[in-house]
């Protein structure tokens, strides 16, 4: 179906496609959906899932793959296999046309990344590095602070899948990077996966370096080298030094996992990294509609954010916060008060601690009762806090780069390097991962991301329904409207509106007030700062109501303090959610009693629960 | 979630139990196939590259990196003694000589025009491997370690802190459901791999610790006092290297648990037998559990206890691994295919679960199979 030899090697698909099978490797589970066109559009028909088998004592992927697509099988009467083999194209009603997959399993792609200055070449090859999916594990740079003896050591003991050597802009100082590159021959690395390979270095900094870095690294590892990510201050070119990292990846690094050859030979497609291929689709979302979207994927093992601020692409990942594999270090990293401060009743310290303790060890079990529902509730929304934390920090404009400033922006004082994440500016927050897409209701889906994110102003909230995003990030770069139509109507749910003032205010006191006028008629509410409401909207995403907030005059939502602001709001399931909680600064009552008082009282006003815990 | 469910740690009373003993870089096997060798016993070593300095001799004698190769007083591959010049350059009119001398002993390993440092290697430091487990060579790869092997009897933990040990078991408690107390803990256990029963704590550690106890293996612990052990808290669990003084084994979890009694009994019919223990846990990308490995005679063969889960049917005994069953054993009353609604109110697969006579629903994925 596919064919990869026309237009200049990218994939263009020959006749007809009638049903795809997109699966998506993850660290704990394997995914598997199945779409088909009915009556001229492509729909979800059914998801499957399965442990994933990268580890003994199967060690071979295609296991847990063909076991969730046994259960796509078993739950859609259709048959896809025959025997160990996916049935492509289809033939009659026997197997698929499309198969496609993205992978994180095995801890995805690792690498290690350098350049010359820490803040500049050495920051833009990390957001190269994480836009194509990687996890950094150390960000090696002339300036870093370490003696060389303790980078050649740091580089020896990561086992990283391939390294990003970068530095200085085209035409400056060669030295530098040539050091960083004597580093490495000093260090002698060798790949995490399968010691008799070489290790794939890539080279994306000043190509006046290039001869010199070929020289001193040809013969000792797999060089490949490409455009300087950093050519001048002012500009980054990540595109080249991404692309070539996706070739690595599948060169090297997946046909070492246990099973990928196998896998990728059944693919129409390359195997896209996981991250790489949800960024593809927040990237999407935020070019069709024109806004300014942040999109975050909690996943067992690492938490991905995805930005698009001012039209700048970013994703970062925290490598060790996650659900089951790192949930202990999301205990360790937040400290045990920051995720007690977020469940609703009494707990015992030790008794927690147990608990998550053997939620790392058990990594694939599910909460049973409500009270384990609401702690793993509470330790999520730490994961997501410490994630966005790290990403602003990394989502920032180009640092070094001289400003021109007229009289007004010294009145600002923006600094270059400054974070491009803008809360006040986010029109929409896309949550995804098990904890956010499985949660049994919406609404806990919707509160977990509104306390940690801590939107300003008005911000639409969605969720990938079943977790799906990865599988239609791959979908989408071959077929562009399969993915769309089956994002819009299977994937993305919309969950409705926060509108949460920016301000501090003495409890009791009025915040906002909020009318709502749509098909059914006008609400009105009144809610006074400490509190949270919520206004029904039509369900229906594509349904739109206007709503008029009007702050009190120390509140402001984007307009400026006590001025009201009116917006075309679309529908959702969980509804308008007004967050009088303050925000600049957002405080819970530092008293125990108090704070899990108010904890139930935003949750029964929400109806996150289905009884008082 | 139709093969959801968790294969069990493995207990086995008879298995052939081989483990690949590896050098971190290639180097010398020591012994030969077939050779009989003792835990203890050295079968490969190698040399690891010494640690490298930088040394930036452009900087040290102010001069361009290109005129480095020439100031070097010693040519490139030279050993070196700490102190001795390496590099050295004449001021104006010849008068005041600049000198460069070598941080450390080692070998002037190259030397760049472009940066103008040299890299200087100190001197190899040896790696021995052990063999970890009584038992036969059985495989020799090639300046690169061996495979050893034995008929052992074999049990899997769930996790476990400090590396690999040895010593004969000992069982201090009387019950799976006992756990370790401070006058059972005597001086008669040092060098012993102590079988603790459902839990110990940090202060009995501690003693354990001072008596010379080499393991101890127990059904839980507290992550309060695994934190006090390590000095930290514990983030991701890749374990093996801390340096505790002994190795922790837990077979179940954390809190208190009583020891699965399959677990135990084995144990402690092996008890005054020689057993290694590795506290390696690595739960993320290549699941390596914690294990005790107690070699045992030949005769008779392994007894296949070598099995796969092949599923789970009506029938299996299982355990609970989740509140509100954690720790509990019972046997699978009923497998409905379809989904059901939890307390929660997410609609996962379940099984129906007979514990202690009365059945409860629980989420497949709350499990695991005891595997008999």
């Amino acid at each position: 179906m596919i064919d990869n030899t026309s237009n200049g090697g990218s994939p263009t698909l020959k006749g007809p496609v009638r049903s795809i099978l997109a699966t998506d490797c993850g660290s704990t589970t394997t995914k598997a959906i199945l779409i088909e066109q009915r009556e001229g559009h492509y729909r979800l028909i059914v998801r499957g899932e399965a442990p994933t088998t990268v580890e003994a004592p199967f060690e071979d992927v295609t296991r847990g793959v063909l076991n969730a697509v046994k259960e796509v099988e078993e739950l859609s009467g259709r048959t896809i296999l025959d025997g160990d083999r996916i049935v492509t194209p289809q033939e009659g009603d026997r197997g698929v046309d499309l198969y496609l997959s993205t992978s994180s399993a095995g801890g995805g792609l690792q690498m290690m990344v350098s350049g010359v200055v820490k803040s500049m070449t050495g920051e833009s090859a990390q957001r190269a590095a994480l836009g194509a999916g990687a996890i950094v594990m150390d960000v090696i740079a002339a300036n870093d602070g370490r003696r060389p003896h303790e980078k050649i050591q740091r580089i020896r003991s990561l086992r990283p899948d391939m390294i990003l050597l970068s530095g200085g802009v085209d035409g400056g100082t060669v030295s530098h990077v040539v050091e960083l590159a004597e580093l490495l021959v000093a260090a002698d690395p060798k790949a995490r996966l399968g010691s008799q390979f070489s290790l794939p270095v890539v080279y994306a900094g000043n190509k006046d370096a290039r001869s010199l870095i070929e020289d001193r690294l040809s013969s000792r590892v797999a060089l490949s080298v490409t455009d300087n990510l950093r050519p001048t201050l002012e500009q980054e070119n990540l595109g080249p030094a991404r692309h070539e990292i996706h070739e690595l990846f599948m060169e090297h690094v997946m046909q070492h996992a246990p099973g990928y050859p196998k896998l990728l030979s059944w693919t129409a497609v390359p195997v896209m990294p996981t991250p790489g291929a949800v960024g593809l689709i927040i990237e999407k979302i935020a070019k069709r509609e024109g806004i300014s979207v942040i999109g975050v994927d909690i996943g067992g093992a690492t938490t991905d954010v995805f930005s698009v601020f001012q039209n700048v692409f970013n994703r970062t990942v925290s490598a060790n916060l996650g659900m089951s594999y790192s949930i202990s270090n999301v205990m360790a990293e937040a400290g045990l008060a920051n995720i007690l401060r977020w469940v609703p009743f009494d707990v015992d310290e030790r008794d927690l601690r147990n608990r998550i303790k053997n939620k790392m060890i058990r990594p694939t079990t599910i909460p049973q009762t409500l009270e384990e529902l609401a702690i793993e509730q509470a330790i999520s929304r730490e994961a997501l806090r410490l994630a966005f934390e790290q990403h602003k920090s990394l989502a920032v404009g180009l640092k070094g780069v001289q400003q021109e400033r007229t009289i007004s922006d010294t009145f600002a004082q923006t600094q270059s390097g400054a974070t491009l994440v803008n809360l006040a500016h986010l029109d929409l927050l896309v949550g995804s991962g098990g904890v956010l897409s499985h949660a049994p209701r919406r609404g806990q889906s919707a509160l977990m991301m509104i306390d940690a994110f801590l939107p300003e102003g008005f911000t639409d909230l969605a969720v990938d329904s079943i977790f799906m995003m990865p599988q239609l990030g791959v979908l989408s770069t071959v077929h562009e409207q399969a993915a769309a139509e089956v994002f819009d109507r299977d994937c993305l749910v919309r969950l409705g509106t926060v509108i949460a003032p920016v301000g501090r205010g003495k409890e009791g006191q009025s915040s906002v007030r909020v009318k709502v006028e749509g098909r059914d008629g006008v609400k009105e509410a009144e809610v006074r700062f400490g509190d949270m409401a919520l206004l029904p909207l039509p369900e229906d995403g594509e349904v739109r109501v206007r709503v008029t907030a009007d702050p009190d005059r120390a509140f402001d939502l984007g307009a400026g303090k006590g001025k009201a602001v009116t917006r075309e709001v679309r529908g959702g399931v969980v509804g308008l959610i007004v967050d009088a909680r303050g925000r600049q600064p957002f405080e819970l009552p530092a008293d125990p009693k108090k704070r899990i008082e108010r904890l139930r009282t935003w949750n029964r006003t929400l109806g996150i629960y289905p009884k008082e815990l | 979630m139709a093969h959801a469910y968790t294969p069990g740690l493995r207990v086995a009373d008879h298995t052939m139990v081989r483990r690949e003993r590896r050098l971190p870089l290639k180097g010398e096997v020591l012994v030969t196939r077939g050779a009989q060798v003792r835990a203890t016993d050295t079968v490969a070593r190698t040399l690891i590259p010494g640690n490298v300095q930088t040394v930036n001799i452009a900087n040290a004698l102010g001069c361009d990196p290109c005129d480095v190769p020439k100031a070097l007083a010693l040519g490139v591959g030279t050993t070196v003694g700490k102190g001795d010049v390496i590099a050295r350059r004449k001021g104006m009119f010849g008068l005041m000589e600049s000198k460069v001398p070598s941080p450390a002993r080692g070998i002037l390993e190259s030397c760049s025009e472009v940066t103008g440092q040299v890299i200087l290697r100190e001197p190899p430091m040896p790696v021995e491997v052990d063999a970890y487990i009584d038992g036969v060579v059985a495989e020799v790869m090639e300046g690169e370690g061996v495979v050893v092997e034995t008929p052992a009897a074999f049990v899997q933990g769930i996790f476990g802190v400090g590396g690999e040990t040895n010593g004969e078991l000992a069982v201090a408690v009387s019950g799976p459901g006992e756990p370790l107390t401070p006058e059972r803990l005597t001086p008669a256990l040092a060098g012993k791999v102590v079988i603790g029963g459902s839990y110990v704590s940090f202060d009995l550690l501690k003693k354990a610790v001072s008596l010379g106890v080499k393991a101890v293996i127990v059904g839980g612990f507290d992550d309060r006092d695994l934190r006090e052990l390590m000095g930290y808290d514990l983030g991701v669990a890749i374990t093996g290297t801390e340096n505790i003084g002994l190795t922790l084994v837990l077979t179940e979890g954390f809190g208190h648990m009583p020891m699965a009694d399959r677990t135990f009994r084995l144990l402690s019919a092996l008890a005054g037998k020689p057993a290694s223990v590795s506290g390696a846990t690595q739960i993320r990308a290549g699941v390596l559990r914690p294990e005790i490995v107690v070699p045992l005679a030949a005769e008779g063969g392994p007894r296949g206890d070598d099995r796969r889960s092949t599923g789970m049917e009506v029938g299996s005994l299982i355990r609970g691994i989740r509140e509100p069953f954690f720790g509990r054993i019972g046997k699978v009353a009923e497998l409905p295919p379809e989904l059901a609604a939890l307390e929660t109110e997410a609609h996962v697969r379940v099984l129906a679960a007979e514990f202690d006579g009365k059945v409860s629903v629980v989420p497949r994925a709350n499990v695991e199979l005891i595997e008999s």
